[in-house]
């Protein structure tokens, strides 16, 4: 009898204890949590992919709600919920968000193997970062794509993949969400974010190589040599050409076709328009 | 005898001197030159010439661009073509300036006999005047790394040097520059030992030499008891087993004088020690004693399938391609062109890549000897970390690089990998290894840059 009193006394006393304790921690510990966040973070879509900047949607939902209460919110975008997400979040928040332009990722190498020919071969690490540690790769070409999928492995939307044919990447449209996860993950920076345009159409120089013109065209049939033919043609003063390479900027481009004409290595390619006359054979290839 | 040698790790691989006893040729002038404005360690060299300018043998064509970094002086004479880009040992198109060759005129200070200067006889040379010789002529590393030789004799004031240590051990494959340069110009070499131990202001040196080279041994030996005997300096042959990386700088100073390097960022001088390539010490009495830069030196060109292999004399902006030629062409069939042995050497996939102050060789393997087998899954066999001179786990490192887990890759010391391979050479699963360890040793060094820059 005394044996199970004793029991029953020493562990409501433990039980006390530890409840007294665990109120006080509670009460003096405790954070302030804006309910906000957690609802901001349900409407996220959870890829956690850090497209938008921060440290997964928790940080993203952290900031929209840190900018609600410093007035705004602009320059928050989810490149991965798009604008639906953005609207609903914005809604939910009380406030009216500029939506950015919906982005795609453009892989800028059309430096295909027949454009392009092989000169060595590489044996190491078949692995771009690797790869390019060594040198200009198995080609002539020390800017192009190195085709060993650093940024199929960084996707975490099966988004991008190296074609075998070509050995270059490519991106899948409807896919990509614009997180710029395989931007940061190649070594050479060939891909670029860039803005889907009206329609998903738009023009782009498909080649980052800043050698001079002669030496690019040895390296690759399809490089830009620098030759600022577009820059001239262009009405709209979008194109600007700096360290032997061409640039069209995406903000000032009104889509007329008319630099892509002009180049006279086919390196500015158009995407998805649509095709009256089939003049460029390129262009199928390029809907990367 | 107890032969020395360093305490952890390290390789046997098959040594393939084959340039051994072929005496060192002049090579032919080419008939452009080519000069990369970064052939050292540090910013790259600004030219100080224009198209069309017309320079001599030994006139500066670019200066230093900062504290660690070196001028560039011409190896021809002739007109300067262009300043633009041609591919260097790095594999990508670097800056260059381009001469094209016209007779063999050189600048009137260089003196060009053979009278050997002694230190004895030139009480003007203090250590800051050695110092500051060997900074203007451009001297740097000559064993590859091409570090600039006079920060290295500036010890920082954290730091006091005992001793200098010349590095004569050679333990790569093939290469056999630093054996004939010893061979034949031993007495040179010693001024140029003396040079450094005033400059560093001590009075020890060590000569270390592997073993595979007796007569290297027995010369120097001789030539230190004649020079040295009897006088302030104290310089000692020290034969050391044959074992690479020997010539690593840290595996060295743990083999001459047993103590051993702490981890980056210090450096030998931290435990008393600077070390000096065999090559460097001759380019130190040429800089200083005969006032001439450093524009030429000793290149093995060698390759088991290569006709005539041979050791050269050669001046700096030569395209690799002449000496080949000059040793029976490119053999035939595939190849792997490497700068360098085939140890530590680069693969290159141009032979216009010109020769420059840190290519102690142009080896060719063939396609055979260079291939690389399948990669077998790990057997944990931990061979590569018997083999490791620098105490690491390289097929944890390998894999932590592979898995972008660079927290613990910092925490492993991936940053003391020395890149010299004996774990890849050894795997018996023919693991990349040492490819995945390079990756994530400049991502981790990266991230301590910036880290750092905070």
């Amino acid at each position: 009898m005394n044996f199970i009193l004793i029991a029953v006394i020493a562990l409501g006393a433990i039980g006390l204890i530890a409840a007294v304790v665990l109120f006080v921690a509670s009460k003096k510990f405790w954070v302030y949590e804006d309910p906000r966040t957690a609802q901001v973070t349900d409407l996220l879509p959870g890829a956690n992919c850090g497209g938008c900047g921060f440290a997964g949607c928790g940080g993203m939902a952290d900031a929209l709600v840190k900018g609600v209460d410093a007035g705004s919110i602009e320059g928050l975008n989810c490149p991965v919920g798009g604008p639906d997400v953005m609207g609903k979040v914005a809604d939910l928040l009380g406030m009216a968000i500029a939506n950015g332009e919906p982005k795609v990722a453009v892989v800028r190498c059309n430096g295909t193997c027949e454009h392009r020919p092989k000169i060595a071969e590489y044996a190491g690490l078949r692995n771009c970062a690797a790869m390019h540690a060594c040198g200009a790769g198995e080609t002539a070409c020390g800017f192009g794509c190195l085709g060993c999928g650093d940024c199929v492995e960084a996707c975490r939307f099966d988004a991008i993949h190296i074609n075998a044919e070509t050995g270059i990447a490519e991106v899948d449209e409807d896919k990509c969400t614009s997180c710029g996860a395989c931007a940061k993950a190649c070594p050479r920076n060939i891909i670029e974010l860039r803005k889907k345009g009206p329609k998903g159409r738009r023009v782009y120089v498909s080649c980052v190589n800043q050698d001079k013109g002669a030496v690019s065209m040895k390296a690759c049939k399809v490089s830009c040599i620098g030759c600022g033919k577009c820059e001239k043609e262009c009405p709209f003063g979008a194109i600007t050409v700096e360290n032997n390479l061409s640039y069209i900027d995406p903000d000032k481009c009104r889509s007329c076709r008319k630099c892509e004409k002009a180049c006279p290595t086919h390196a500015i390619i158009a995407v998805n328009f649509p095709a009256p006359k089939p003049v460029e054979p390129k262009e199928e290839e390029a809907t990367a | 005898m107890n032969i020395k040698t360093f305490r952890i790790g390290g390789i046997h691989p098959e040594e393939n001197k084959l340039t051994h006893d072929v005496a060192t040729k002049v090579a032919e002038l080419p008939k452009q030159a080519i000069f990369p404005l970064s052939q050292h360690i540090g910013k790259p060299a600004k030219p100080v010439v224009q198209k069309g300018d017309k320079v001599k043998v030994g006139t500066l064509i670019a200066e230093a661009s900062g504290f660690v970094s070196a001028p560039i002086y011409s190896s021809v004479s002739g007109t300067v073509f262009k300043i633009d880009t041609a591919i260097d040992a790095t594999g990508y198109r670097k800056p260059v300036i381009i001469i094209n060759v016209e007779g063999d005129e050189w600048e009137e200070s260089i003196d060009r006999s053979d009278k050997l200067e002694t230190v004895e006889a030139h009480p003007e040379l203090t250590p800051e005047e050695i110092v500051s010789r060997v900074k203007e002529a451009g001297v740097v590393g000559m064993g590859g790394a091409c570090f600039p030789t006079f920060i290295k004799l500036t010890p920082p004031p954290t730091a006091k040097a005992e001793c200098v240590i010349i590095n004569a051990v050679e333990c790569e494959p093939y290469i056999t520059a630093d054996f004939r340069l010893m061979m034949e110009h031993a007495d040179e070499i010693l001024v140029g030992v003396e040079l450094l131990m005033k400059a560093a202001k001590v009075t020890t040196g060590y000569i270390g030499i592997e073993t595979n080279k007796p007569a290297a041994i027995e010369l120097m030996t001789r030539k230190c008891a004649e020079k040295f005997g009897g006088s302030d300096y104290q310089v000692e042959v020290v034969p050391l087993k044959q074992r690479y990386p020997q010539g690593g700088e840290k595996q060295l100073v743990d083999a001459v004088i047993g103590r051993q390097v702490p981890a980056p960022p210090a450096i030998p001088v931290n435990v008393g020690a600077i070390v000096q390539n065999v090559g460097t010490a001759f380019a130190v009495y040429e800089a200083v004693m005969k006032h001439k830069p450093l524009f030429e030196r000793y290149t093995t060109v060698t390759g088991k399938k290569l006709q005539n292999p041979g050791n050269f004399l050669v001046r700096m902006g030569t395209p690799m391609k002449d000496l080949i030629d000059a040793c029976g062409g490119m053999p035939e069939g595939d190849n792997k062109l490497l700068a360098g042995g085939p140890m530590m050497g680069k693969a290159l996939t141009s032979v216009e890549v010109p020769i420059c102050k840190g290519t102690n060789s142009v080896t060719i393997l063939s396609d055979e000897e260079a291939r690389r087998k399948e990669p077998q899954p790990c057997i944990r066999c931990a061979k590569c970390v018997g083999v490791c001179p620098m105490g690491l786990e390289p097929y944890l490192l390998a894999k932590l690089s592979e898995v972008h887990n660079w927290e613990r890759a910092e925490h492993e010391a991936i940053v003391s990998c020395i890149e010299c391979g004996s774990c890849q050479f050894t795997c018996p699963a023919h693991r990349p290894l040492l490819d995945n360890i390079r990756l994530g040793k400049s991502t981790v060094m990266g991230i301590i840059r910036t880290r750092n820059a905070k």
